[in-house]
């Protein structure tokens, strides 16, 4: 937190300050650096979850138990989940931010550069415990990414492991998110209002409250756990009057706000790329930011629809119901935003656009199955179904993964000077989209026909789609290889990218800056009418 | 530099707004607890009311008696498997438990219900699981549980089982043999 702001006596020279090689990476404090290492990380750990599914679906590929054994196999649902959560989805948005945010208000840099190193730094050694939690004796934590007691009380040394690394992952986006605010508050150019910051910015800050409410309370609760495990408090132990019930409420206090916290930073890069290439501003801007706060607001009240199974008053179940379906309001705001964008636009279809659109129809879908799953007597019914899990991947891979791929084609030629190849862009754009609806749209009737989640083993009935399910998961995978190679090709023999790369780009990081973007930019902070 | 302050300053308050959260985050612990009070939910280890009830003689339930320990080495048992009762009527059973071990320990028993449903109609006056018992090395108690079982109870339940679980309470928490590689 030393310099807020860098001040060079010279500062047009790129390459005279800053240490090359790994020193160059452990030390900066460049927003530009961070956001690269943010991303490059989040897709490390995008590809060690990957695997983790992949050894999940192989093992469902067939009924019975072929692969792994079913202690593994809950291993790897966990490990799956809390590193695809908290490692890959999480960090990627993050790393958005830290490229997009300054340039997109004209600002040198964030508001604490040091801090923010350290947010970064963080990160590695939480996905070191996670995975080298394997290894240990017991094996990982095998409670499910929810980490529910009595469970969660019981397990062997694996369990702590996560438990720190879910400290240390709270504490590097809570840095994150009062470096975000802070920089989004007190830096932006002259002229540029609230009301004018690019909507991504606007998801954002909301974002960035969302985490500093939320994340604070996921630390404390599993640092009860901790405590349940080996300082003698009965939080959640009935033996000394504690409730396991507790702690999914909770849990799931910080729980549904995390959905948020995934999906409006990809709510924020869907509404920058729909409008490019529709040639025409976003529709509803002033709504697009009410709605997205209002969201944030519900989705602190709306948590105990994860535990309609839990025994609570009818009371209760209907305010959480109903709650919960009025979050599809500001939601159909926003899509009805984004296809109105787009009506009477002039479209083009380029890779950035063709993810975006994707989004449209999956996130829309994953939400309809959300809605679904709000009603209390059908969620009793399918309630730990298939139908649950393939929900929330349409919400969390064809929602905010989707809105990655967008933002990294989108905003590639402006991080690398270069251009992706638009023909494999589009090959990983149709795999992905075909691959993905075949593992995961099975998976609703699945569950509708009830086959539950987390278990390795399932009856014959359930055969056919899941063997479905397991091809699409493996075509998904591979797809995924194709886009580390689009990227990489881009970054070494991509061609020229213009400053203005998309015709229908108008924010200050096409309007004012060369491709690639300089090492520091904004010096001057440029003047917004 | 006037942007560097205000940085801090705003640095300042969001870090006291996340101190705060992690606060409410255990602040949700005696909120629960005051909401399962008021409400009536999961109040099974607190003494209820007497009620005046007229007791329903044409009626029996047959209430079924149950007695585990969890963790520790302990004799626990009812004096008696079962006793037939009429519902509203005041019955005293007996509990009896042993320290079988050479050392003190204390613990606490956990009641539960079979069927679920019959847990909000069974009233107990007296418990032993309202407090948490301590028992000297080989000390044998008798511990009475007084009840009334709920005219209102539901009529097609016509037997309920009430189970007890001893949990050890010395801060120990109980794990199950072969997995407690982290003490
Ligand atoms: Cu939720």
């Amino acid at each position: 937190m030393s310099t807020a702001v860098h001040d060079h006596p010279h500062g047009h020279d790129d390459h005279a300050h800053h240490p090359s090689g790994l020193a160059r990476y452990l030390t900066t404090t460049n927003h530009k650096d961070i956001g690269t290492m943010y991303l490059w990380f989040s897709f490390a750990m995008f590809l060690t979850g990957g695997v983790m599914a992949l050894v999940i679906r192989a093992e469902l590929f067939q009924p019975g138990l072929q692969v792994v054994n079913p202690d593994f196999f809950n291993q790897m649902t966990t490990l799956h989940g809390l590193i695809m959560v908290f490692g890959a989805i999480m960090p990627a948005f993050v790393g958005f931010a830290n490229w997009q945010i300054p340039m997109m208000i004209g600002a040198p840099d964030m508001a604490f550069p040091r801090l923010n190193n350290w947010s970064f730094w963080l990160l590695p050694p939480a996905a070191l415990l996670l995975v080298t939690s394997l290894f240990v004796p017991g094996g990982a934590a095998a409670a499910g990414w929810t980490l529910y007691p009595p469970l969660t009380v019981q397990m062997g040394m694996g369990m702590d492991l996560a438990i720190f690394a879910v400290h240390i992952l709270g504490m590097s986006s809570i840095l994150g998110s009062i470096n975000i605010i802070t920089t989004l508050l007190n830096m932006r150019a002259p002229g540029m209002t609230l009301m004018k910051m690019p909507l991504f910015c606007w998801t954002w800050l909301i974002t960035a409250y969302l985490l500093l409410a939320a994340m604070p309370v996921l630390a404390g609760a599993v640092t009860m756990i901790l405590t349940d495990r080996h300082f003698g408090t009965h939080f959640f132990n009935p033996a000394g009057g504690g409730d396991p019930v507790l702690f999914q409420h909770i849990f799931w206090f910080f729980g549904h706000p995390e959905v948020y916290i995934i999906a409006i930073p990809a709510f924020g890069v869907i509404s920058q790329v729909i409008p490019a290439f529709s040639r025409k501003p976003l529709f509803g801007y002033t709504s697009m930011v009410y709605a997205t706060a209002s969201i944030a607001i519900l989705s602190f009240i709306v948590w105990a629809h994860h535990m309609y199974t839990t025994g609570m008053p009818v009371q209760a179940q209907l305010f959480f119901m109903y709650a919960t379906s009025l979050i599809a309001v500001p939601t159909g705001v926003k899509v009805f935003n984004w296809v109105a964008t787009m009506w009477k636009g002039s479209l083009s279809f380029e890779t950035p656009m063709l993810f975006a659109i994707g989004f449209l129809f999956l996130f829309t879908i994953g939400g309809f199955t959300g809605l679904v799953l709000a009603i209390v007597p059908i969620d009793i019914q399918l309630h730990d179904t298939y139908y649950v899990v393939a929900h929330f991947h349409y919400v969390m891979v064809a929602g905010a993964l989707f809105a990655a791929f967008a933002g990294v084609y989108f905003w590639i030629p402006k991080w690398t000077g270069r251009m992706y190849d638009e023909t494999l862009g589009k090959w990983h754009f149709w795999l992905s989209f075909i691959f993905f609806n075949m593992a995961f749209f099975v998976q609703h009737f699945l569950g509708l026909a009830g086959m539950p989640r987390r278990i390795p083993d399932y009856a014959l009935q359930f055969a056919d789609f899941n063997m479905v399910s397991s091809i699409g998961a493996f075509g998904f995978g591979l797809a995924q290889l194709l886009f580390l190679y689009v990227v990489v090709k881009c970054i070494r023999s991509g061609e020229q990218a213009p400053a203005k790369a998309w015709e229908g780009a108008d924010t200050l990081e096409w309007t004012h800056l060369p491709s690639p973007a300089p090492y520091h930019s904004f010096e001057t902070p440029p003047m917004v009418k | 530099m006037s942007q560097r302050s205000h940085n801090r300053s705003t640095l300042t308050r969001l870090a006291i707004f996340a101190v705060a959260m992690f606060g409410f985050g255990f602040a949700l612990v005696p909120f629960y607890r005051a909401i399962c009070e008021v409400t009536g939910l999961n109040n099974f280890i607190k003494p209820d009311a007497p009620l005046n009830t007229q007791v329903d003689t044409s009626r029996w339930i047959t209430v079924e008696l149950d007695a585990n320990t969890r963790g520790l080495p302990w004799s626990f048992a009812p004096r008696q498997r079962s006793v037939r009762v009429h519902p509203g009527q005041l019955v005293q059973v007996v509990y009896e438990v042993r320290n079988d071990s050479a050392s003190p320990i204390a613990g606490q028993a956990i009641p539960s219900y079979g069927p679920r449903i019959a847990a909000g109609y069974f009233r107990k006056m007296e418990c032993f699981c309202f407090q948490k018992q301590e028992l000297a090395p080989g000390e044998v108690r008798q511990m009475p549980v007084v009840f009334v079982v709920d005219p209102e109870l539901p009529k097609d339940v016509a037997t309920v089982t009430l189970s007890y679980t001893f949990f050890e309470l010395n801060g120990a928490t109980p794990k199950p043999a072969g997995n407690g590689v982290s003490g």
